[in-house]
Protein backbone atom coordinates (compact mmCIF):
# COMPACT_ATOMS: atom_id res chain seq x y z
CA UNK A 1 0.00 0.00 0.00
CA UNK A 2 2.77 2.43 0.94
CA UNK A 3 4.50 1.57 -2.35
CA UNK A 4 1.31 2.23 -4.29
CA UNK A 5 0.87 5.60 -2.62
CA UNK A 6 4.50 6.51 -3.36
CA UNK A 7 3.90 5.52 -7.00
CA UNK A 8 0.91 7.86 -7.19
CA UNK A 9 2.78 10.74 -5.51
CA UNK A 10 5.76 10.27 -7.81
CA UNK A 11 3.57 10.28 -10.93
CA UNK A 12 1.69 13.34 -9.76
CA UNK A 13 4.95 15.24 -9.20
CA UNK A 14 5.76 14.90 -12.92
CA UNK A 15 2.64 16.83 -13.76
CA UNK A 16 4.13 20.15 -12.67
CA UNK A 17 6.23 22.60 -14.62
CA UNK A 18 8.88 25.16 -13.86
CA UNK A 19 7.32 28.20 -12.19
CA UNK A 20 4.09 26.54 -11.04
CA UNK A 21 2.36 27.70 -7.84
CA UNK A 22 0.42 24.77 -6.36
CA UNK A 23 -1.32 23.55 -3.21
CA UNK A 24 -0.80 20.06 -1.82
CA UNK A 25 -3.46 18.66 0.51
CA UNK A 26 -2.89 16.55 3.60
CA UNK A 27 -1.89 12.87 3.40
CA UNK A 28 -0.91 11.33 0.07
CA UNK A 29 -0.86 14.75 -1.68
CA UNK A 30 1.78 15.98 0.80
CA UNK A 31 4.05 13.14 -0.40
CA UNK A 32 4.09 14.73 -3.87
CA UNK A 33 6.53 17.35 -2.53
CA UNK A 34 9.14 14.62 -1.96
CA UNK A 35 9.25 13.85 -5.70
CA UNK A 36 9.12 17.32 -7.27
CA UNK A 37 11.98 17.66 -9.75
CA UNK A 38 14.95 19.56 -8.35
CA UNK A 39 15.91 21.49 -11.46
CA UNK A 40 12.68 23.54 -11.54
CA UNK A 41 11.15 26.18 -9.30
CA UNK A 42 7.78 25.09 -7.95
CA UNK A 43 6.22 27.05 -5.10
CA UNK A 44 3.78 25.39 -2.73
CA UNK A 45 0.94 27.30 -1.09
CA UNK A 46 0.15 26.55 2.55
CA UNK A 47 -3.38 27.90 2.89
CA UNK A 48 -3.02 28.72 6.59
CA UNK A 49 -0.63 31.48 5.72
CA UNK A 50 2.19 31.42 3.19
CA UNK A 51 3.57 30.61 -0.23
CA UNK A 52 6.89 28.77 -0.28
CA UNK A 53 6.58 25.87 2.14
CA UNK A 54 9.79 23.82 2.37
CA UNK A 55 10.12 20.78 4.64
CA UNK A 56 9.19 19.60 8.15
CA UNK A 57 11.17 21.49 10.79
CA UNK A 58 13.65 19.80 13.11
CA UNK A 59 14.97 21.05 16.44
CA UNK A 60 17.54 23.21 14.66
CA UNK A 61 15.16 24.87 12.23
CA UNK A 62 12.05 25.08 14.39
CA UNK A 63 10.18 28.39 14.29
CA UNK A 64 7.00 28.20 16.37
CA UNK A 65 5.38 30.82 14.13
CA UNK A 66 5.52 28.58 11.05
CA UNK A 67 3.09 25.69 10.67
CA UNK A 68 1.54 24.04 7.64
CA UNK A 69 -2.19 23.59 7.17
CA UNK A 70 -2.02 20.27 9.04
CA UNK A 71 -0.55 22.03 12.10
CA UNK A 72 2.95 20.60 11.68
CA UNK A 73 6.00 22.79 12.21
CA UNK A 74 7.66 23.39 8.86
CA UNK A 75 10.28 25.63 7.30
CA UNK A 76 9.81 28.32 4.65
CA UNK A 77 11.86 28.84 1.49
CA UNK A 78 13.85 32.07 1.00
CA UNK A 79 11.23 33.17 -1.58
CA UNK A 80 8.37 32.63 0.90
CA UNK A 81 5.63 35.20 1.32
CA UNK A 82 3.52 35.09 4.47
CA UNK A 83 -0.07 36.28 4.39
CA UNK A 84 -3.31 36.26 6.34
CA UNK A 85 -6.29 34.04 5.57
CA UNK A 86 -8.08 36.63 3.40
CA UNK A 87 -5.06 37.08 1.12
CA UNK A 88 -4.37 33.36 1.12
CA UNK A 89 -7.84 32.51 -0.16
CA UNK A 90 -7.89 35.54 -2.44
CA UNK A 91 -4.97 33.88 -4.22
CA UNK A 92 -6.99 30.67 -4.34
CA UNK A 93 -10.36 32.03 -5.51
CA UNK A 94 -8.64 34.38 -7.93
CA UNK A 95 -7.24 31.40 -9.81
CA UNK A 96 -3.63 32.30 -8.97
CA UNK A 97 -2.86 28.90 -7.44
CA UNK A 98 -2.62 26.81 -10.59
CA UNK A 99 -3.41 23.42 -9.14
CA UNK A 100 -4.54 21.71 -5.98
CA UNK A 101 -3.78 18.06 -5.23
CA UNK A 102 -6.34 16.37 -3.00
CA UNK A 103 -7.67 12.97 -2.03
CA UNK A 104 -11.25 11.92 -2.72
CA UNK A 105 -14.00 9.73 -1.37
CA UNK A 106 -15.92 9.93 -4.66
CA UNK A 107 -15.32 11.51 -8.06
CA UNK A 108 -18.13 11.69 -10.62
CA UNK A 109 -17.87 11.37 -14.39
CA UNK A 110 -18.52 15.12 -14.79
CA UNK A 111 -15.79 16.07 -12.29
CA UNK A 112 -17.99 16.51 -9.21
CA UNK A 113 -15.95 15.83 -6.08
CA UNK A 114 -16.95 14.55 -2.64
CA UNK A 115 -14.14 14.47 -0.11
CA UNK A 116 -15.21 16.27 3.05
CA UNK A 117 -18.12 14.67 4.89
CA UNK A 118 -19.87 11.36 5.44
CA UNK A 119 -23.32 12.04 6.93
CA UNK A 120 -23.70 10.45 10.35
CA UNK A 121 -19.95 10.14 10.94
CA UNK A 122 -17.70 12.41 13.00
CA UNK A 123 -17.70 15.93 11.50
CA UNK A 124 -14.36 17.38 10.39
CA UNK A 125 -15.40 20.33 8.25
CA UNK A 126 -14.24 21.41 4.82
CA UNK A 127 -11.42 23.70 5.96
CA UNK A 128 -10.10 25.23 2.74
CA UNK A 129 -11.06 22.36 0.41
CA UNK A 130 -14.14 23.99 -1.13
CA UNK A 131 -12.26 27.22 -1.87
CA UNK A 132 -9.36 25.29 -3.42
CA UNK A 133 -11.60 23.13 -5.62
CA UNK A 134 -13.54 26.11 -6.94
CA UNK A 135 -10.59 28.48 -7.30
CA UNK A 136 -7.73 26.40 -8.68
CA UNK A 137 -7.83 25.93 -12.46
CA UNK A 138 -6.61 22.35 -12.00
CA UNK A 139 -7.94 19.96 -9.34
CA UNK A 140 -5.87 16.79 -9.34
CA UNK A 141 -7.14 13.83 -7.35
CA UNK A 142 -4.52 11.40 -6.07
CA UNK A 143 -6.03 8.27 -4.54
CA UNK A 144 -6.13 4.50 -4.55
CA UNK A 145 -8.44 3.52 -7.39
CA UNK A 146 -11.03 1.80 -5.17
CA UNK A 147 -11.99 1.80 -1.50
CA UNK A 148 -11.55 -1.87 -0.50
CA UNK A 149 -12.85 -2.90 -3.91
CA UNK A 150 -15.74 -0.40 -3.98
CA UNK A 151 -15.85 2.12 -6.80
CA UNK A 152 -14.75 5.68 -5.99
CA UNK A 153 -15.03 6.90 -9.59
CA UNK A 154 -18.79 6.90 -10.21
CA UNK A 155 -21.55 8.14 -12.51
CA UNK A 156 -22.67 10.47 -9.73
CA UNK A 157 -21.43 11.19 -6.22
CA UNK A 158 -23.71 9.93 -3.45
CA UNK A 159 -21.96 11.94 -0.69
CA UNK A 160 -22.39 15.72 -0.25
CA UNK A 161 -20.16 17.54 -2.72
CA UNK A 162 -17.05 19.57 -2.02
CA UNK A 163 -17.47 21.33 -5.36
CA UNK A 164 -19.25 20.78 -8.67
CA UNK A 165 -17.46 19.84 -11.90
CA UNK A 166 -14.03 20.75 -10.55
CA UNK A 167 -11.81 17.67 -10.99
CA UNK A 168 -9.51 17.90 -13.99
CA UNK A 169 -7.31 14.81 -13.49
CA UNK A 170 -7.26 11.61 -11.43
CA UNK A 171 -4.05 9.75 -10.67
CA UNK A 172 -4.35 6.29 -9.11
CA UNK A 173 -2.02 3.29 -8.79
CA UNK A 174 -3.64 1.90 -11.95
CA UNK A 175 -3.93 4.80 -14.33
CA UNK A 176 -3.75 8.50 -15.14
CA UNK A 177 -7.13 9.91 -16.19
CA UNK A 178 -8.46 13.25 -17.38
CA UNK A 179 -11.98 14.54 -16.93
CA UNK A 180 -13.34 15.82 -20.27
CA UNK A 181 -16.77 16.90 -21.53
CA UNK A 182 -17.01 13.47 -23.22
CA UNK A 183 -16.16 11.52 -20.06
CA UNK A 184 -13.13 10.19 -18.23
CA UNK A 185 -10.23 9.59 -20.60
CA UNK A 186 -7.40 7.25 -19.61
CA UNK A 187 -4.08 8.55 -20.88
CA UNK A 188 -1.68 6.24 -19.02
CA UNK A 189 -2.11 2.62 -17.91
CA UNK A 190 0.16 0.93 -15.36
CA UNK A 191 1.71 -2.30 -16.74
CA UNK A 192 0.57 -4.26 -13.65
CA UNK A 193 -3.04 -3.97 -14.82
CA UNK A 194 -5.09 -4.74 -17.92
CA UNK A 195 -7.66 -2.36 -19.41
CA UNK A 196 -10.34 -4.79 -18.26
CA UNK A 197 -9.10 -4.68 -14.66
CA UNK A 198 -9.08 -0.87 -14.61
CA UNK A 199 -12.55 -0.73 -16.17
CA UNK A 200 -13.87 -3.25 -13.61
CA UNK A 201 -12.49 -1.06 -10.79
CA UNK A 202 -14.29 2.00 -12.19
CA UNK A 203 -17.98 2.88 -12.00
CA UNK A 204 -18.16 4.71 -15.34
CA UNK A 205 -17.36 3.66 -18.92
CA UNK A 206 -13.79 4.75 -19.44
CA UNK A 207 -12.61 6.29 -22.70
CA UNK A 208 -9.22 4.97 -23.77
CA UNK A 209 -7.02 7.62 -25.30
CA UNK A 210 -5.79 6.81 -28.81
CA UNK A 211 -2.41 7.92 -27.43
CA UNK A 212 -2.57 5.61 -24.41
CA UNK A 213 0.89 5.43 -22.83
CA UNK A 214 2.44 3.28 -20.16
CA UNK A 215 2.26 4.84 -16.66
CA UNK A 216 5.30 7.08 -16.29
CA UNK A 217 7.28 5.60 -13.41
CA UNK A 218 10.68 6.97 -14.36
CA UNK B 1 -5.54 60.98 27.53
CA UNK B 2 -6.94 57.61 26.68
CA UNK B 3 -5.04 54.51 27.63
CA UNK B 4 -5.69 51.24 25.84
CA UNK B 5 -3.41 49.11 28.00
CA UNK B 6 -5.34 46.85 30.34
CA UNK B 7 -4.77 43.63 32.23
CA UNK B 8 -6.23 40.52 30.60
CA UNK B 9 -8.93 40.35 33.26
CA UNK B 10 -9.90 43.99 32.66
CA UNK B 11 -9.95 43.45 28.90
CA UNK B 12 -12.49 40.59 29.12
CA UNK B 13 -14.54 42.08 31.97
CA UNK B 14 -17.33 43.12 29.59
CA UNK B 15 -17.80 39.66 28.09
CA UNK B 16 -21.23 38.41 29.16
CA UNK B 17 -22.92 35.02 29.02
CA UNK B 18 -24.41 34.39 25.58
CA UNK B 19 -22.15 36.81 23.69
CA UNK B 20 -20.49 36.13 20.35
CA UNK B 21 -16.70 36.32 20.25
CA UNK B 22 -14.16 35.76 17.50
CA UNK B 23 -10.69 34.41 18.21
CA UNK B 24 -7.59 34.38 15.98
CA UNK B 25 -5.39 31.34 15.52
CA UNK B 26 -4.97 28.25 13.38
CA UNK B 27 -4.64 24.94 15.24
CA UNK B 28 -3.27 26.84 18.22
CA UNK B 29 -0.71 28.91 16.31
CA UNK B 30 -1.41 32.62 16.69
CA UNK B 31 -4.11 32.29 19.32
CA UNK B 32 -4.32 34.88 22.12
CA UNK B 33 -3.65 32.61 25.09
CA UNK B 34 -3.66 35.19 27.88
CA UNK B 35 -7.12 36.33 26.78
CA UNK B 36 -8.46 32.77 26.66
CA UNK B 37 -7.04 32.20 30.17
CA UNK B 38 -8.81 35.35 31.38
CA UNK B 39 -12.12 34.20 29.88
CA UNK B 40 -11.72 30.87 31.68
CA UNK B 41 -11.07 32.72 34.97
CA UNK B 42 -14.15 34.85 34.38
CA UNK B 43 -16.14 31.70 33.69
CA UNK B 44 -18.57 33.07 31.08
CA UNK B 45 -20.96 30.56 29.54
CA UNK B 46 -23.09 29.99 26.45
CA UNK B 47 -20.68 31.73 24.11
CA UNK B 48 -20.91 31.63 20.33
CA UNK B 49 -17.33 31.38 19.10
CA UNK B 50 -16.06 32.27 15.63
CA UNK B 51 -12.65 30.94 14.65
CA UNK B 52 -10.94 28.79 12.07
CA UNK B 53 -10.92 25.69 14.28
CA UNK B 54 -11.25 24.58 17.90
CA UNK B 55 -7.58 25.02 18.81
CA UNK B 56 -6.08 22.13 20.72
CA UNK B 57 -7.43 20.03 23.60
CA UNK B 58 -5.79 19.10 26.89
CA UNK B 59 -3.02 16.61 26.16
CA UNK B 60 -3.15 17.13 22.41
CA UNK B 61 0.19 18.05 20.86
CA UNK B 62 0.10 20.11 17.65
CA UNK B 63 3.27 18.61 16.31
CA UNK B 64 6.37 16.84 17.38
CA UNK B 65 7.58 19.74 19.49
CA UNK B 66 4.34 21.01 20.94
CA UNK B 67 3.33 21.21 24.53
CA UNK B 68 0.35 19.42 25.97
CA UNK B 69 -1.86 22.12 27.38
CA UNK B 70 -5.04 23.20 25.63
CA UNK B 71 -4.56 26.06 23.21
CA UNK B 72 -6.73 28.85 21.89
CA UNK B 73 -10.46 28.12 21.73
CA UNK B 74 -9.58 24.68 23.12
CA UNK B 75 -9.40 26.30 26.58
CA UNK B 76 -13.02 27.47 26.31
CA UNK B 77 -14.15 24.04 25.10
CA UNK B 78 -12.37 22.21 27.95
CA UNK B 79 -14.39 24.36 30.34
CA UNK B 80 -17.75 23.91 28.54
CA UNK B 81 -18.12 27.65 27.96
CA UNK B 82 -19.33 27.40 24.36
CA UNK B 83 -22.82 26.69 22.95
CA UNK B 84 -22.18 27.26 19.26
CA UNK B 85 -19.12 27.42 17.01
CA UNK B 86 -18.77 28.99 13.55
CA UNK B 87 -15.67 27.42 12.00
CA UNK B 88 -14.18 25.93 8.86
CA UNK B 89 -12.67 22.91 10.58
CA UNK B 90 -13.90 21.01 13.63
CA UNK B 91 -12.02 17.72 13.23
CA UNK B 92 -8.78 18.23 15.17
CA UNK B 93 -9.81 19.12 18.72
CA UNK B 94 -11.79 16.05 19.90
CA UNK B 95 -13.77 18.12 22.45
CA UNK B 96 -15.81 19.53 19.54
CA UNK B 97 -17.21 16.22 18.32
CA UNK B 98 -17.65 14.99 21.92
CA UNK B 99 -19.76 18.04 22.73
CA UNK B 100 -21.70 17.81 19.44
CA UNK B 101 -22.50 14.20 20.38
CA UNK B 102 -23.69 15.02 23.91
CA UNK B 103 -25.84 17.85 22.56
CA UNK B 104 -24.14 20.67 24.49
CA UNK B 105 -22.56 22.26 21.41
CA UNK B 106 -23.83 23.03 17.90
CA UNK B 107 -21.92 24.22 14.86
CA UNK B 108 -22.10 26.14 11.61
CA UNK B 109 -19.44 25.24 9.05
CA UNK B 110 -18.12 27.93 6.72
CA UNK B 111 -15.42 27.37 4.06
CA UNK B 112 -12.14 28.92 5.23
CA UNK B 113 -11.87 31.62 2.58
CA UNK B 114 -15.54 32.51 2.93
CA UNK B 115 -15.16 32.75 6.71
CA UNK B 116 -12.35 35.29 6.29
CA UNK B 117 -14.41 37.34 3.81
CA UNK B 118 -17.56 37.33 5.98
CA UNK B 119 -15.46 38.68 8.85
CA UNK B 120 -13.73 41.21 6.62
CA UNK B 121 -17.11 42.37 5.31
CA UNK B 122 -18.21 43.08 8.89
CA UNK B 123 -15.02 45.00 9.64
CA UNK B 124 -14.95 47.04 6.45
CA UNK B 125 -18.55 48.02 5.79
CA UNK B 126 -19.63 45.61 3.09
CA UNK B 127 -23.18 44.24 2.93
CA UNK B 128 -21.82 40.76 2.27
CA UNK B 129 -19.77 38.97 -0.34
CA UNK B 130 -20.54 37.02 -3.50
CA UNK B 131 -18.51 33.84 -3.82
CA UNK B 132 -18.69 30.85 -6.14
CA UNK B 133 -17.43 28.65 -3.28
CA UNK B 134 -20.09 26.30 -1.92
CA UNK B 135 -22.40 26.24 -4.96
CA UNK B 136 -23.86 22.77 -5.42
CA UNK B 137 -22.80 21.73 -1.92
CA UNK B 138 -24.54 21.79 1.47
CA UNK B 139 -23.25 25.38 1.83
CA UNK B 140 -25.88 26.42 -0.70
CA UNK B 141 -28.81 24.65 0.94
CA UNK B 142 -27.89 24.79 4.66
CA UNK B 143 -29.06 27.78 6.66
CA UNK B 144 -26.38 30.26 7.73
CA UNK B 145 -25.12 30.91 11.28
CA UNK B 146 -28.26 32.90 12.14
CA UNK B 147 -30.67 30.45 10.51
CA UNK B 148 -31.16 32.49 7.32
CA UNK B 149 -31.49 30.96 3.86
CA UNK B 150 -28.68 31.81 1.47
CA UNK B 151 -29.39 33.41 -1.86
CA UNK B 152 -27.84 32.34 -5.15
CA UNK B 153 -27.32 35.38 -7.38
CA UNK B 154 -26.44 35.48 -11.04
CA UNK B 155 -24.09 38.28 -12.05
CA UNK B 156 -23.14 38.61 -15.73
CA UNK B 157 -24.12 35.01 -16.36
CA UNK B 158 -22.14 33.55 -13.47
CA UNK B 159 -23.65 32.14 -10.29
CA UNK B 160 -22.53 33.16 -6.81
CA UNK B 161 -23.59 32.47 -3.27
CA UNK B 162 -24.40 35.56 -1.25
CA UNK B 163 -22.72 35.39 2.15
CA UNK B 164 -23.58 37.91 4.85
CA UNK B 165 -21.12 39.74 7.13
CA UNK B 166 -20.12 38.03 10.35
CA UNK B 167 -19.93 40.36 13.32
CA UNK B 168 -19.13 39.69 16.99
CA UNK B 169 -19.27 41.42 20.36
CA UNK B 170 -15.54 40.88 20.92
CA UNK B 171 -12.54 40.06 18.71
CA UNK B 172 -9.60 38.45 20.50
CA UNK B 173 -6.33 38.66 18.61
CA UNK B 174 -2.66 37.75 19.12
CA UNK B 175 -0.07 40.27 17.96
CA UNK B 176 3.62 39.46 17.74
CA UNK B 177 4.41 43.12 18.31
CA UNK B 178 2.27 46.19 18.99
CA UNK B 179 2.81 49.78 19.97
CA UNK B 180 0.91 51.48 22.76
CA UNK B 181 -1.50 53.02 20.26
CA UNK B 182 -2.54 49.52 19.12
CA UNK B 183 -0.80 49.37 15.75
CA UNK B 184 0.32 45.78 15.41
CA UNK B 185 1.94 43.08 13.31
CA UNK B 186 1.69 39.31 13.37
CA UNK B 187 4.77 37.29 12.58
CA UNK B 188 4.78 34.74 9.75
CA UNK B 189 2.00 32.14 9.90
CA UNK B 190 0.45 33.66 13.02
CA UNK B 191 -1.32 36.20 10.80
CA UNK B 192 -4.16 33.82 9.84
CA UNK B 193 -7.41 35.34 11.20
CA UNK B 194 -5.58 37.86 13.42
CA UNK B 195 -5.66 40.46 10.63
CA UNK B 196 -9.28 40.34 9.42
CA UNK B 197 -10.81 40.06 12.88
CA UNK B 198 -9.67 43.55 13.89
CA UNK B 199 -12.66 45.85 13.75
CA UNK B 200 -15.17 43.09 12.99
CA UNK B 201 -16.50 43.26 16.56
CA UNK B 202 -17.80 45.97 18.88
CA UNK B 203 -14.62 45.57 20.92
CA UNK B 204 -11.25 44.52 19.50
CA UNK B 205 -8.73 43.27 22.05
CA UNK B 206 -5.15 42.33 21.19
CA UNK B 207 -2.70 40.34 23.28
CA UNK B 208 0.85 41.36 22.40
CA UNK B 209 4.03 39.35 22.75
CA UNK B 210 6.04 42.55 22.62
CA UNK B 211 4.72 46.03 23.36
CA UNK B 212 6.77 49.04 22.29
CA UNK B 213 6.51 52.80 22.73
CA UNK B 214 4.76 54.76 20.00
CA UNK B 215 7.36 55.96 17.50
CA UNK B 216 10.08 53.60 18.67
CA UNK B 217 9.99 51.48 15.52
CA UNK B 218 9.54 52.24 11.83
CA UNK B 219 5.76 52.49 11.35
CA UNK B 220 6.19 50.70 8.02
CA UNK B 221 6.13 47.35 9.84
CA UNK B 222 2.58 47.63 11.15
CA UNK B 223 0.04 45.41 9.40
CA UNK B 224 -3.11 46.59 11.19
CA UNK B 225 -4.14 50.12 12.17
CA UNK B 226 -4.26 50.85 15.88
CA UNK B 227 -7.49 52.80 15.41
CA UNK B 228 -9.25 49.43 15.16
CA UNK B 229 -7.92 48.31 18.54
CA UNK B 230 -9.76 49.17 21.73
CA UNK B 231 -7.66 47.30 24.30
CA UNK B 232 -4.10 46.05 24.46
CA UNK B 233 -2.95 43.34 26.85
CA UNK B 234 0.71 42.59 27.48
CA UNK B 235 2.34 39.34 28.41
CA UNK B 236 1.55 36.98 25.55
CA UNK B 237 4.31 34.41 25.36
CA UNK B 238 6.34 34.37 22.15
CA UNK B 239 7.08 30.72 22.73
CA UNK B 240 3.82 29.28 21.56
CA UNK B 241 4.45 25.65 22.43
Amino acid sequence: MADLKARIAKRCAKHFEDGDFINLGIGLPTMVADYLPEDVIITCHSENGFAGIDILADEETLDVNIINSGGQYVTALPRAKFFDTAESFGLVRGGHVKATVLGAMEVAENGDLANWIVPGKKVAGMGGAMDLCVGCPEVIITMLHTQKGNHKIKKQCTLPLTAEKCVTAIITEMAVMHVTPEGIVVTELHPDYTKEEVQAATGVDLIWSPDLKPYDET
Amino acid sequence: MFNKILTADEAVAGVQDGMTIMVGGFLGTGSPEVLMDALVRKGVKHLTVIGNDGGLAEGQPAGEFAGKTPRGIGKLLENHMVDHVIMSHVGVNPRLNEQFADGSLTYTLVPQGTLAEKIRAAAYGLGGVLTPVGLGTPMETDLDELGRKKEVMEIDGKKYLFERPLHADYSFIRASMADKFGNYMCSKATRNFNIVMAGAADHTVIAAEKLVEVGSVDPDIWQVAGVLVESIVEGESAWQI
